[in-house]
């Protein structure tokens, strides 16, 4: 029988009390720090019940134009691997929900994977989504997560086969990330029938929570998701709420989502 | 997928989820290919018929006796059609693509001769055609953008990041995670996830074993030393390929020195010491970035060799030892390119044109019983503004103003 992380208990628990989870994206660092230390409490008092923090890279691959060019402003500020986990540990200590790092490989081979692995269990993030690194890739990422109780995250898509989510399923703990479709962050998705069916192929192949994300930034996206998945990732839309109307937007946006 | 594609502690497939499949795909494609013999000979076939395989090699005879020493010799990869060994790569990806039955490709480039070879074999196959193309290089390669959309390519300039080489991958795997299905991406060189940068070594291979007959029907003998530039390193991989199991035929790989050694300056990743190894757009290797993994900025006077990577075979042979790397400086760049055009008439693009200053460099302190080869990757038609400007060619200058004049004229009368 699996071992439930904490991260995966806190997703259960929570499920318990509502019946869909949110689940908000930021780069750390973008515009600054104290902007992002600002929208994580505002997002937090708005309701959201997890949050992915964006180690920003200056090569990110899978991400659209928005999450792009924030990693590229963080990145221009001067933004650290440093000041991002120091930024991260004060964020854990003041909010009562779990926190994420989303990075890209390069971040923790540069760090050292164990050594960012501990330093992840010492601030009190509870599980990485890494989008570059395939489990066959590994190895050293995942035996030292699964040593630390903390949850790697992997990815379904539309194009992932039924037998490679369940080899997915396998490596990870806390909960898969699904993408609704094809394609990089922060474009619009089609909510059909034809993305409840790939939901329901998800759901069959993993006995972990399921999250969804790509192009969810609205109140109607959120409620199609119901009762299809636990948790709804909005990602580059508020990032884009905040560059339209400023940092202080956010809270009304995020309000807007879970109401 | 398979956990394949590793040259001592360097290559892989570090990719996002979506493109899995994708790379499945591909690589059994490949394999296929190479297990049918009719595949090579197709491909023989069409760079005969297309291009002009087997291309020629040069004695360079007044240089060799000008440097004195070694006998300097030159791979005509120039000769190709579209005026690179560009050529070589894209046709064999195009004929796997026909076989995977998909009718769009994309690709990235640097300098334009990638994206132009693509262009020109999407135009013969009859694919449409994306190249993205960093804005900084689209405006120091106009010539290259022109005949890229006279093919019928639409050229996409990338203004994220530092607008080179290495932004133009990360957008052209960014359309890659959303048309898979009917595209293909023309990877330029040695580099990026398996199986490109074997696959890419595969193709390029044809200049190293015609090099090496050619050589041993022409002098009875191997050179003692190889050079070939190195950007991605598919041109060296080409070359170098023919000799690897000629334990005494040095391989000299030359990288872009640029204004010198330091952070920005330069684009040399195994001759100096400023590269650290990182995984990033898809591969292991040595790539020049911070302590924190961030990519740095890169020098070079060619577009082509200004990168941040380099093929993870090649960071293998560095280790081994089988390859020795140099930089050049773009001044001597420069000087070896004028040199070569002045007393061979030959005119080496600024890529190969490292390749040529290093073996000059060398040449004299060689015997007169040794030969020496290099690989002209290219030729230097599409840098014709940067060698006037480098020359500082007073006439040019004259010419592209009297040009300009006659446009606005054009356009007021208009």
């Amino acid at each position: 029988m699996r071992e439930q992380t904490t991260l995966e208990q806190s997703i259960r628990q929570a499920r318990d009390k509502k019946d869909i989870l949110l689940m908000t994206h930021i780069v750390l660092g973008y515009p600054s720090f104290d902007d992002s230390l600002r929208m994580v409490e505002d997002m937090v008092n708005a309701g959201v019940d997890l949050m992915e923090l964006q180690i920003p890279f200056s090569e990110p691959m899978a991400d659209g134009p928005v999450i792009l060019r924030a990693n590229a402003e963080a990145l221009k500020a001067g933004a650290t691997v440093e000041q991002s986990f120091k930024m991260a540990e004060r964020m854990t200590k003041e909010f009562d929900i779990p926190f994420l790092f989303m990075t890209y490989y390069n971040i923790l081979f540069c760090h050292g994977v164990s050594r960012f692995v501990d330093d992840c269990s010492r601030i009190g993030i509870q599980g990485c989504i890494v989008p570059d690194l395939p489990p066959a890739e590994g190895q050293e990422y995942l035996d030292a997560m699964h040593a630390a109780k903390l949850s790697p995250i992997h990815i379904f898509t539309p194009n992932t086969p039924a037998d490679r989510m369940r080899h997915l399923s396998d490596n990870s703990s806390g909960f898969i990330y699904t993408v609704a479709r094809k394609g990089v962050t922060g474009k619009d998705t089609a909510f059909s029938d034809e993305l409840s069916d790939y939901l329901a192929l998800c759901n069959s192949n993993t006995d972990l929570p399921l999250a969804v994300g790509f192009g969810v930034k609205s109140r109607e996206d959120i409620d199609f998701l119901r009762g299809k998945v636990d948790i709804a990732v909005v990602g580059s839309e508020s990032i884009r709420v905040m560059e339209q109307d400023g940092v202080g937007a956010v809270k009304g946006f995020i309000e807007t989502l879970v109401a | 997928m398979k956990n394949s594609g590793y040259y001592s502690q360097f290559g892989g497939a570090f990719i996002p989820e979506i493109l899995v499949p994708t790379f499945d795909e591909l690589e059994s494609a490949y394999l296929a290919a190479r297990e049918d013999e009719s595949f090579w000979r197709e491909y023989l076939d069409l760079m005969s018929t297309y291009s002009c395989r087997a291309t020629p090699i040069t004695r360079l005879d007044n240089l060799s006796s000008q440097l004195g020493g070694a006998n300097i010799f030159v791979k005509r990869e120039d000769l190709n059609h579209t005026g690179a060994h560009k050529a070589n790569n894209v046709m064999g990806q195009g004929l796997l693509t026909r076989r995977m039955g998909k009718k769009r490709v994309i690709a990235e480039t640097g300098a334009g001769q990638h994206g132009v070879a693509t262009a020109t074999m999407a135009a013969k196959f009859g694919f449409d055609c994306t190249i993205y193309m960093g804005a900084h290089d689209v405006a120091r390669q106009r010539p290259n953008v022109f005949w890229m959309e006279q093919m019928g390519a639409t050229v996409v300039a990338v203004t994220e990041g530092s607008q080179t080489l290495k932004d133009a991958i990360n957008e052209a795997f960014r359309d890659w995670v959303s048309n898979m299905d009917d595209t293909h991406y023309v990877l330029g060189t040695a580099c990026g996830p398996h199986p490109f940068p074997e696959m890419v070594s595969w193709f390029q291979s044809i200049i190293g074993t015609e090099s090496r007959a050619q050589m041993l029907e022409r002098n009875d003998r191997l050179p003692a030393r190889v050079y070939a530039c190195v950007g991605g390193g598919s041109n060296a991989m080409g070359i170098f390929s023919g000799f690897i199991d000629d334990n005494d035929v040095e391989l000299v790989g030359v990288e872009a020195g640029g204004r010198g050694r330091g952070a920005g300056q330069h684009a040399a990743r195994l001759a100096y010491d400023d590269a650290t190894i990182g995984v990033a757009q898809g591969y292991k290797t040595y790539f020049l970035q911070d302590r924190d993994g961030q990519m740095q900025d890169t020098h070079s006077v060619s577009a082509g060799l200004d990168y941040v990577g380099v093929s993870p075979i090649l960071s293998s042979m560095h280790e081994s030892g089988r390859v020795r790397f140099e930089a050049a400086s773009d001044d001597d760049v420069v000087n070896a390119m004028q040199r070569t055009v002045r007393h061979e008439g030959l005119i080496p693009a600024l890529e190969s044109s490292h390749a040529f200053a290093q073996a000059y460099r060398e040449a004299p302190g060689m015997s007169a019983e040794e030969d020496i080869l290099i690989n002209m990757s290219g030729r230097a038609d599409k840098d014709i503004f940067t060698v006037a400007d480098a020359v500082d060619d007073p006439k040019w200058r004259e010419f592209i103003i009297d040009k300009a004049d006659a446009y606005k004229q054009e356009m007021g009368d208009a």
